[in-house]
């Protein structure tokens, strides 16, 4: 089976560019040089050494004693919550603004839901000096604040989407009206795994680096390169790409996403795309999304702001249609709970979002002698308010 | 012959092409305003189909089509108030929207009912012309119905040269690097690229849209090209007023000199 795109960018039936002529000449110049440009040995030199002596890399690969013990396997956590800006967003940024570099451009535009993406395009556009304006939902403005502060402070303009549920999906909408009202000097860095070919594998490609130091750290800690799991949440699906990336191809590798159930798949307040989705086109990219009986695009919800997302990514449609991964539902309760045990079993915080893939901990019986990659995407400084709420509300 | 190939053998110039959004500003206002629009003197109407998630359009279009849904505007109602529009609009309609909706409602069922019902054409912003070719233009030509392709000023000669050789109605001129909305004046760059493609002396006839939306914005764009398309600054003047008959007759008559028809 085949995980890589075509040359229209289609994972089996899923992925293509619904891009209206207005953005032909920005995609198609993407799509003709992005091979080109990341393969060409002086721009991966240039990005492996800002992901070591920028971003931190590599990150652990760390295995959880009391978390192993208490479901008696063997967890380790991939840490991207260690690198530079606090999750695994800033690979992708990195390699895109060299990119943008590259392609001569001047100005740099964003959508964010939890806010690290649009931090993490913040950074990386002080970094080269660029202007960066992001565009982020009236509702995780509020939501995500400590994130909207660092994007300020960085530089950055933040400009609220107002229309629709006011989340990720509006913001996105934004964004591309933004690129279409600037197709001379804008670079677009969509910060997940959707929108139109080339992104989703672009960014596939620049959060692989992920599961490629999974295969040296494991090897190393364990004498295998390859674990029996690896799971990772999914909202766009970046990071869980990242994680699955060079495991694709190795079928005894099993492959985990854990979506955003919210208050339960059947309730009307959920981001599970895959779960109560169906093909449609979102985002300039035919894939799996949550709509009504004539195509409206549903508003999603979810706890989490990263993952409160009504569609995926084309490549996680494919793994989800071929089976080639399979997709758990975590309801908010069920993060918030799994996030807890890992401040008190481990002393780490984990962001919302990567608190729905540790809770599938809880869900899927493991053997004793396996391996378990949990991928850690994120910390959770920006969800402390929610947590704190929650911690109250459960005492009183 | 076609409504549409008819209308641009019988007018080269100045043709007034008006697009609104079905179901707004009210659910049954789609046949009353399709009606006032034809009595004015409209050359062709653009039928809005309100989407969600209007990635091309600017934020007047966008609160239209959010609206239109919020009143219980969907495919099925639009299919059924139009059911017999042919018995008194003769004028061109194209239908535009988004390509997700069309999908769940399935193409060849959207397209049946579309052409049964006596549209002309279809726009659909999101549907790209490779994609087009590569899944969808047989069941547009089992149907008879024309798609109708945008042409920016990023695109190239050899792309417009292709748009023109796959179209058989008219192209669809985006005045700038825009989404949908007024602007009050062209800048000297959008007259360069008026004249370069009107340069190129293409087979099919052009209308320029995006950003018209006076007397002045229309004939400068009709200067070059055979007519123009105002969505935003008429779905604005509906705004204002809820008298549909006056509303348009006022608005259609801003825009041209004399009464047209």
């Amino acid at each position: 089976m085949n995980f890589k795109p075509d040359k229209y960018g289609y994972y089996g039936e899923f992925g293509g560019a619904f891009i209206p002529e207005l953005l032909h000449r920005n995609v198609e110049e993407l799509q003709q040089q992005y091979e080109g440009i990341i393969g060409d040995p002086a721009f991966q030199k240039e990005y492996a050494d800002l992901l070591r002596d920028y971003v931190g890399r590599p990150t652990p690969l760390y295995l959880a004693k009391r978390l192993s013990e208490k479901y008696s396997t063997n967890i380790y956590l991939k840490r991207e919550d260690l690198n530079h800006t606090g999750a695994h967003k800033i690979n992708n940024t990195i390699g895109q603004i060299l990119l943008a570099k590259r392609l001569g451009k001047t100005r740099i535009i964003a959508e964010t839901g939890a806010g690290q993406h649009g931090v993490a395009t913040a950074t990386v556009c002080a970094l080269m000096n660029l202007d960066c304006i992001v565009y982020m939902g009236e509702v995780d403005i509020k939501r995500q604040a400590p994130n909207v502060a660092r994007m300020k402070l960085l530089g950055a303009k933040v400009v609220p989407a107002t229309c629709g549920s006011k989340t990720l999906k509006d913001a996105t909408n934004e964004a591309i009206r933004d690129w279409i009202n600037n197709p001379e000097d804008t670079h677009y860095i969509i910060g997940s795994v959707v929108g139109p070919h080339p992104y989703p594998d672009m960014v596939a490609r620049f959060q692989s680096v992920i599961s490629e130091e999974i295969k040296k750290q494991l090897l190393e800690k364990t004498g295998k390169e390859n674990p029996d799991v690896v799971i990772a949440c999914v909202g766009g699906g970046s990071n869980a790409a990242g994680a699955f990336y060079h495991f694709l191809d190795s079928p005894d590798v099993k492959l985990i996403g854990t979506e955003a159930a919210g208050m339960g798949i059947d309730t009307g307040h959920t981001a599970a795309t895959l779960a109560i989705g169906t093909p449609g086109v979102i985002h300039a990219c035919k894939t799996m999304l949550m709509q009504d009986a004539y195509g409206q695009i549903t508003e999603p919800y979810s706890i989490s702001a990263g993952l409160d997302y009504p569609g995926i990514g084309p490549l996680h449609a494919h793994l989800h249609g071929t089976k080639r991964a399979s997709f758990l539902s975590i309801t908010d309760e069920e993060a918030v709970k799994a996030a807890f045990l890992l401040c008190r079993l481990e002393g780490i915080i984990p962001a919302l979002e990567s608190s729905h893939a540790l809770a599938a901990l809880e869900k899927v019986k493991f053997q004793k002698h396996e391996t378990i990659v949990v991928n850690l995407s994120g910390r959770g400084d920006k969800d402390l308010e929610t947590y704190m709420n929650k911690m109250n509300h459960e005492q009183n | 012959m076609s409504r549409i190939k008819e209308l641009f053998e019988k007018k080269k110039k100045e043709l007034v092409s008006i697009y609104f959004t079905a179901g707004f500003p009210t659910v049954d206002s789609t046949m009353q305003i399709l009606s006032a629009l034809q009595e004015n003197g409209t050359d062709i109407v653009e039928l809005g189909m309100p989407f969600s998630d209007p990635l091309a359009d600017g934020p007047v279009i966008q609160h239209s089509s959010e609206v239109a849904i919020k009143n219980g505007m969907n495919l099925d109602l639009l299919f059924e108030q139009t059911k017999e529009m042919r018995k008194s609009i003769s004028i061109p309609i194209v239908l535009m929207g988004y390509l997700n909706p069309l999908l769940q409602y399935g193409l060849d069922k959207f397209l049946k009912r579309a052409a049964e019902n006596g549209f002309d054409a279809l726009i659909i912003p999101d549907l790209p012309i490779r994609e087009y070719e590569m899944q969808y233009k047989p069941l547009f030509e089992k149907h008879g119905l024309q798609n109708i392709f945008l042409v920016t000023p990023q695109t190239n000669e050899e792309r417009v040269r292709h748009i023109d050789k796959i179209s058989n109605a008219f192209i669809y001129l985006v005045s700038s690097a825009s989404t949908t909305g007024a602007k009050d004046k062209f800048a000297t760059e959008q007259e360069n690229y008026f004249k370069r493609i009107a340069s190129y002396k293409l087979n099919n006839p052009l209308l320029t849209g995006f950003g018209i939306s006076n007397r002045q914005t229309f004939e400068q764009a009709c200067k070059y090209t055979n007519g123009a398309i105002i969505g935003s600054a008429f779905i604005k003047a509906l705004e204002k007023d809820n008298n549909i008959k006056s509303v348009v007759s006022n608005f259609i008559h801003s825009i041209v000199k004399e009464k047209v028809a």
